[in-house]
């Protein structure tokens, strides 16, 4: 990659949603704003070689990509009046929040509750991450013309609907940045543990689009306490990434993973925004509360050392916001290391989880450490049978390989 | 300004009970009031209904609805709200006056 290349790559990566953002507020419309960003781009590959990054190359973009959608606006009036109309929305609402920017907007929109969830997920790559079609098509294992679709008839929806350009009403703002919050998770755990058999088992591509994103978001909304939350699980989660699988693509559980190959920096980072959390003294949200635990697990450069009965009692805290099956299985995993796993499986059981992999995997694991070998080959090969991930996959095949009698 | 339709969806013929006669009664005071009712009216069971088709010369009627389905629109409202997040905040009280579903969709 030349010099120029790799600017021209920052410059999208930093840019592109302010430029689709700002677009999107001055014309209405956000299928424009999202083509002429293209345009101005692919205008900017061009000249720049020649002519050299100009010294602002945000407003650079951000006046090119409007030019082109003035000129283009001239040319559909005369075609047709009535375009104009659809594309210059006279009552674009104003920002309804306290919170003005452009890029804000355009997160609650394509995080709109109005729209199907993989929809938000895909509008969010598109417009706000700046991912082609073909790569988000890629990162879901979807067709490229059914992802484009998808796309397609998500803007057509927010049009036709009026789904707003603008900050949520004030007293919608907590439930709508939950929203906003669930689509980043979501993209992040695509990324960290991808459902979709024969992809890599871990893609840092996502997770790292993912940590872009929140990053972002924390940027606008900074005493939000769950996207604090979130950053730092996510910062917390993806410092283990290269560790958490092995030289042949097999997943590597907590305790057998080598922590010299942890990101340190990340941790930091988590660990500094979960201690801003605390200071804050507020009642966590689940989000926040991940993130401690996540923060104890990579608080130790041995795993015996790690504060079990904290984790445990974080669990507790979690349960009483979301007494959910999954979150009570998490919890039941801690109180193994706690209390021994008869007093674990014993929690376990009954769990209305039987369609879910990381029950039987869990139940496997403890049935193991209790040496009841033949039930805790039968949960493997559940476990087996219900994971897409190629890595987690080869792990349960190992560990169940490995089960004496 | 745009306008939407709210849908009432019930699985069940029966009316409205009082209580929520009288609730739906406050929800539309306040959104006379507030500037947002349009219309608004309830509909006879589906079985009531006439499918007319007078594409081909000769207007053709047939009894009853035109899909059969275990829920269908017992009445409706239209609203006028500046954006989907004002609509949907309309929908979401009529939902709970009337104590029923909603479709909430757009004109055009």
């Amino acid at each position: 990659m030349t010099g120029l290349d790799e600017v021209i790559t920052q410059v999208h990566r930093e840019e592109w949603a302010r430029v689709v953002a700002t677009l999107a507020r001055r014309l209405g419309d956000l299928d424009i704003a999202e083509e002429m960003a293209a345009e101005a781009f692919a205008t900017a590959v061009e000249r720049w070689p020649a002519d050299g990054v100009p010294p602002n190359p945000g407003a650079w973009l951000t006046t090119t990509a409007h030019r082109k959608a003035v000129d283009r606006l001239r040319r559909e009036v005369k075609r047709e009046d009535k375009h104009r109309e659809a594309l210059m929305l006279a009552d674009t609402p104003q920002p309804l929040g306290a919170i003005d920017d452009d890029r804000l907007r355009l997160v609650f929109t394509c995080c709109h509750p109005a729209l199907a969830m993989e929809a938000r997920i895909a509008l969010t790559l598109r417009m706000v991450g700046g991912l082609t079609v073909p790569e988000i098509a890629r990162a879901f294992l979807v067709e490229e013309a059914a992802m484009s679709r998808r796309i397609t008839r998500a803007k057509e929806k927010i049009k036709a609907a009026r789904i707003p350009y603008g900050v949520p009403f004030r007293d919608d703002l907590p439930a709508r940045v939950t929203g906003v919050l669930t689509v980043l998770y979501l993209i992040f755990n695509e990324g960290y543990l991808s459902s979709t058999p024969g992809k890599d088992p871990v893609r840092g591509d996502l997770t790292a689009e993912a940590v872009r994103l929140t990053r972002l978001v924390h940027a606008l909304l900074p005493a939000d306490g769950e996207v604090t939350g979130l950053l730092a699980l996510m910062l917390l989660t993806d410092a283990r990434r290269t560790a958490r699988v092995s030289a042949t693509g097999e997943l590597v559980s907590l305790d057998e993973q080598d922590r010299g190959g942890w990101d340190g920096t990340l941790i930091a980072e988590g660990h500094a925004l979960v201690r801003e959390r605390l200071a804050a003294g507020e009642a966590p949200g689940r989000y926040q509360i991940l993130a401690a635990i996540n923060a104890v697990h990579t608080d130790t450069r041995d795993i015996r050392d790690t504060d079990w009965s904290q984790i445990v009692a974080l669990y507790d805290q979690l349960v009483r916001l979301d007494p959910s099956p999954i979150v009570r299985l998490n919890r039941a995993i801690a109180v193994a290391e706690l209390d021994g796993p008869q007093v674990a499986l014993a929690e376990v059981e009954g769990l209305p989880l039987s369609a879910y992999h990381a029950f039987h995997a869990t139940r496997a694991e403890l049935l193991r450490r209790m040496g009841r070998s033949a039930e805790a080959r039968e949960a493997y090969a559940r476990a087996i049978e219900l994971s897409g991930n190629s890595g987690e996959t080869a792990y349960l095949i190992r560990r169940r390989d490995q089960l004496a009698g | 300004m745009a306008q939407y339709l709210m849908s009432v969806l019930t699985e069940d013929p029966g009316l409205a009970t009082d209580d929520e006669m009288a609730a739906i009664d406050v929800f539309n005071d306040k959104m006379r009031a507030d500037g947002h009712w349009v219309f608004a009216g309830g509909l006879a069971s589906p079985g009531s209904a006439t499918v007319v088709d007078s594409r081909d010369a000769q207007p053709v009627f047939t009894d009853g609805p035109y899909v059969e389905t275990k829920e269908f629109v017992i009445g409706l409202w239209i609203v006028e709200a500046p954006h989907l997040d004002a609509a949907l905040r309309l929908a979401a009280e009529g939902s709970k006056a009337c104590n029923r579903r909603i479709e909430l969709r757009p004109f055009l």
